[in-house]
């Protein structure tokens, strides 16, 4: 299939920090190019260590035991730690969780983005500063000049992740992973932040796969999801369908956890012990 | 007897006004002109986003923050500017719930010490038996096994902490409790579990509750009333239902349009609100 | 419904195993602290495990070398000094003095030093302000020559050497516990003292001091360290204990002047001394490590 950009088969691994526990369970999933499909589950679910597996950043202490990642007919896991440098940042891009986090302290936003690029397109000094002025306005700030001669603490929250939005889409890549880029933002920047980077990915025509723990931002942004549990994929499906019409009971009683600034009564009714018990059954976990 | 409980007039709160040894930082206000007023038993909710002054504003009520301008009476009493030692025998009556249950949990102390000690301290309980036996039932309400007495905080899960959090509040038998960003961070089932355990011990309990959250939608969830702040300062208040329903202030529009719900709703991401 | 306390499944969140475990899987801890408990065991048992007389002259048996090498007499292992004394018992009888001051010392510095520290940090105010200006002129005294100036004041012994240790270095103690306390001071368990209504000294003995423990522990098992080499150097320039007491400070005044017809008068208590300052600083930093990741998360 031309349009098919990931497809995850089978994945499964293990952690060896707590004696081999299953952490991914048979993970299958897939995504088509201009696709966003939103990853879910609680913590612990499993949605972040796909997302890194995918990244190629899982840490030492988890083992792939199983299944392969296939990235336009390319398997990840197969994959020399060269050539996965080379598609990391420039087909494959991430935007992370905790803005503070992710840029450099030391240096100024303008010399850290003209790094990449520079590094991923291979331009000049004076080419990277003016492309990266031109990502800067793409994101909609209204100041690129004052934001290109900060450092990354004299920026607000949301203006760093405008930032690392603008780092991700400067090298047109073809699937960015965004790693719950929101959950550190006011309600409102989020919402400021999710219309960036849908409008983003419809420009750059992206592949996104958004992990979130959030129902609300799914049904928002997302064209399709997939509902983890102890790191097995629940349900999988259209947006649409999967929050009007869901066909397991656990992803019921997720939905009407959920409380609601328009419903009094929402919001108070945790999920059912037997549902959990159901799904541990289901799995095969004691 | 009074309907209000705790009743804050005009409170100011200021950080860095003593000027330093070399030549001070400029004051910079958090709270200006905030009116608060708490019923016996009445459920508050006190939203606003980072910045806002909430948490500030929460400690204010309790004392653990000194108010530069303003007055705070509990149960009919001044006690804004009263010494800590007249204050300490209040202190029993009106009881906090963190955020982080594992910073609020001393990480040395076994969950028995943690959860038995206020109760000797303040006298509610004559020994050390009649404190276990205290502790124990309130263990069973909030559905943790007693054998979480002789852990210690690290070794219980998030929402189990959170738990212990909530049991030591309630163990003093307080009048007035302040819930400050307690289910930010938790799953949306644990956080359903916690939500409904508060409602249902308010009840219980005749509890005044003052709830801290950036999120509206969890204050709708447990909320009679509810106060929005803005850079320190009320831009709107009043009942649940009618402030939800009709907000007056274009900031509580802009809150409340910014929440994702989990339905199909084509226009929400263009949709504009300005604040 | 009562929850399980034990959660399986990727819903659990990691526990660290108990910190005896913690403590006894830690190298450092199990190295550093197996030497110190060694040497400790044989400053008791020294007079029953020297094979001779530590200051039993016998100048027939003058500068004898090692058991391994040439001219070598049988029962003086280590060799014997140009007195005749052995070697190996005065190492064993020195480690008595080397402890023992190590002990007492971090110790007393220790509790000066914690309890101004505790203080300093939790009551702030004026007086943190007067306890840190006190700490910061102190700290400007230059440690030897103040040491000198004590043991001429209060002539050598083991007493004197105590008491420059604990006078100069409680400093250290106080500097750090105050800044540990400042830490602690900050976090959301203390204000739920504070909410309780614990009265403030009850809140710093029952709620901050056991936290503080842990780093008190590693800091007095480094000053240990620190006042061996301090005890080695003192009995170097001969202001410790009198000539007499075999110390190893002493030996290796003596071995300098002697390294060059008999080089293991040097090399033995240098070895020595070096090996138990490297056990402490490895305990001092191996239980550090050990309470951190209990602690930190």
């Amino acid at each position: 299939m031309t349009d098919m950009l990931l497809n995850v088969t089978g994945l499964s691994a293990v952690s060896d920090r707590e004696g081999g526990l299953p952490v991914l369970r048979d993970v299958s999933l897939s995504l088509k190019k201009g696709e966003v499909r939103g990853l879910v589950g609680e913590s612990g679910a499993g949605k972040s260590t796909i997302a890194k597996a995918i990244l190629g950043i899982l840490p030492r202490t988890v083992r792939v035991t199983g299944g392969w990642i296939n990235f336009k007919n390319r398997d990840l896991l197969a994959m020399k730690p060269q050539e996965l440098r080379s598609i990391m940042g420039s087909e494959i891009a991430l935007i992370p969780q905790d803005p503070q986090t992710a840029l450099n302290p030391g240096r100024r936003i303008g010399a850290q983005l003209a790094d990449g690029l520079r590094l991923k397109r291979g331009l000049s000094a004076r080419a990277a500063e003016a492309r990266a002025l031109q990502l800067l306005a793409d994101v909609q700030i209204r100041d690129p000049d004052r934001v290109m001669a900060s450092f990354p603490h004299q920026l607000s929250g949301g203006m760093r992740q405008r930032v690392l939005i603008a780092a991700a889409f400067a090298v047109d890549p073809e699937l960015v992973v965004a790693d719950e880029p929101t959950t550190a933002l006011d309600v409102t920047v989020q919402k400021e932040i999710l219309r960036l980077i849908r409008r983003m990915q419809e420009a750059h025509g992206t592949g996104v796969l958004f992990v979130t723990h959030d129902l609300g931002i799914v049904a928002q942004i997302c064209d399709s999801v997939t509902l983890l549990y102890a790191g097995k994929v629940i349900e999988e499906g259209p947006v649409r369908s999967v929050l009007e019409n869901p066909q397991h009971a656990y992803t019921r009683a997720l939905i009407a956890a959920g409380p609601r600034y328009d419903r009094p009564d929402a919001g108070l009714e945790p999920v059912p012990e037997e549902i959990f018990h159901a799904l541990r059954q289901e799995i095969g976990i004691r | 007897m009074d309907r209000n409980l705790l009743v804050a007039t005009g409170i100011e709160v200021t950080y860095g006004k003593r000027a330093g040894l070399f030549g001070g930082h400029t004051p910079t206000p958090v709270l200006h002109g905030v009116d608060i007023r708490i019923g016996r038993g009445q459920t508050i909710g006190i939203v606003g986003e980072s910045g806002s002054g909430k948490t500030t504003l929460g400690r204010a009520l309790l004392r653990l923050v000194d108010v530069s301008a303003g007055n705070i009476t509990f149960d009919g009493e001044d006690i804004t500017h009263i010494p800590e030692n007249e204050m300490r025998p209040l202190r029993r009556r009106m009881q906090m719930i963190f955020q982080d249950p594992m910073a609020s949990l001393n990480p040395r102390h076994t969950i028995r010490r943690i959860l038995t000690g206020p109760l000797l301290l303040h006298g509610i309980a004559g020994d050390t038996a009649e404190a276990l036996a205290r502790v124990k039932a309130v263990l069973d309400r909030v559905s943790l096994p007693t054998a979480c007495l002789d852990r210690y905080p690290h070794e219980l899960s998030g929402g189990q902490r959170q738990r212990i959090g909530i049991a030591r509040a309630v163990l003093m038998e307080p009048d007035f409790v302040l819930a400050d960003e307690i289910v930010s961070g938790l799953d949306v089932s644990t956080q359903a579990q916690a939500l409904k355990l508060l409602k249902e011990l308010s009840r219980e309990l005749g509890l005044a509750m003052a709830f801290i959250s950036h999120d509206l939608s969890v204050i709708r969830a447990i909320c009679d009333h509810v106060y929005v702040l803005q850079l320190g300062r009320i831009v709107e208040q009043g009942p649940c239902e009618q402030v939800f329903a009709a907000p007056s202030a274009a900031y509580t529009r802009a809150l409340l349009d910014a929440i994702p719900l989990p339905e199909y709703d084509p226009g929400w991401l263009e949709r504009k609100t300005e604040a | 419904m009562a929850e399980p306390i034990t959660i399986t499944g990727p819903a659990a969140q990691f526990r660290p195993p108990s910190r005896f475990k913690t403590l006894l899987t830690e190298p450092k801890v199990l190295f550093g602290g197996g030497f110190i408990l060694l040497l400790l065991v044989i400053a008791i048992l020294a007079p029953l495990i020297a094979p001779k007389n530590p200051l039993e002259q016998d100048l027939m048996l003058g500068s004898l070398p090692p058991a391994w090498l040439d001219g070598a007499e049988p029962g003086y292992y280590l060799g014997t000094d140009d007195l005749g004394r052995d070697v190996l018992s005065r190492l064993l009888y020195g480690s008595r003095i080397a402890l023992f001051v190590a002990v007492v010392s971090a110790s007393l510095a220790a509790l000066i030093g914690t309890v101004l520290g505790l203080l300093a940090g939790w009551y702030g105010g004026w007086t943190d302000r007067i306890i840190s200006r006190i700490v910061d002129i102190w700290m400007a005294f230059p440690p030897v020559l103040l040491s000198i100036l004590l043991v001429a004041v209060f002539g050598s012994g083991v007493h004197s050497v105590i008491a420059a240790i604990v006078i100069i270095d409680w400093t250290r103690f106080c500097r750090v516990i105050r800044a540990e306390t400042l830490a602690q001071a900050q976090l959301d368990y203390i204000t739920a003292a504070r909410t309780v209504g614990f009265p403030r000294m009850k809140i710093l003995t029952r709620e901050i001091f056991p936290n503080i423990v842990p780093v008190l522990i590693a800091l007095v098992s480094l000053e240990m360290g620190i006042a061996v080499v301090v005890e080695a150097i003192l009995s170097f320039v001969g202001l410790s204990v009198s000539s007499d007491t075999p110390t190893w400070g002493g030996m290796i005044a003596q071995g300098r002047q002697l390294i060059h017809h008999a080089w293991w008068l040097l090399v033995a208590p240098l070895a020595v001394l070096f090996a138990t300052v490297l056990a402490f600083n490895q305990l001092g930093g191996g239980l550090r490590r050990a309470f951190d990741p209990v602690m930190r998360r």
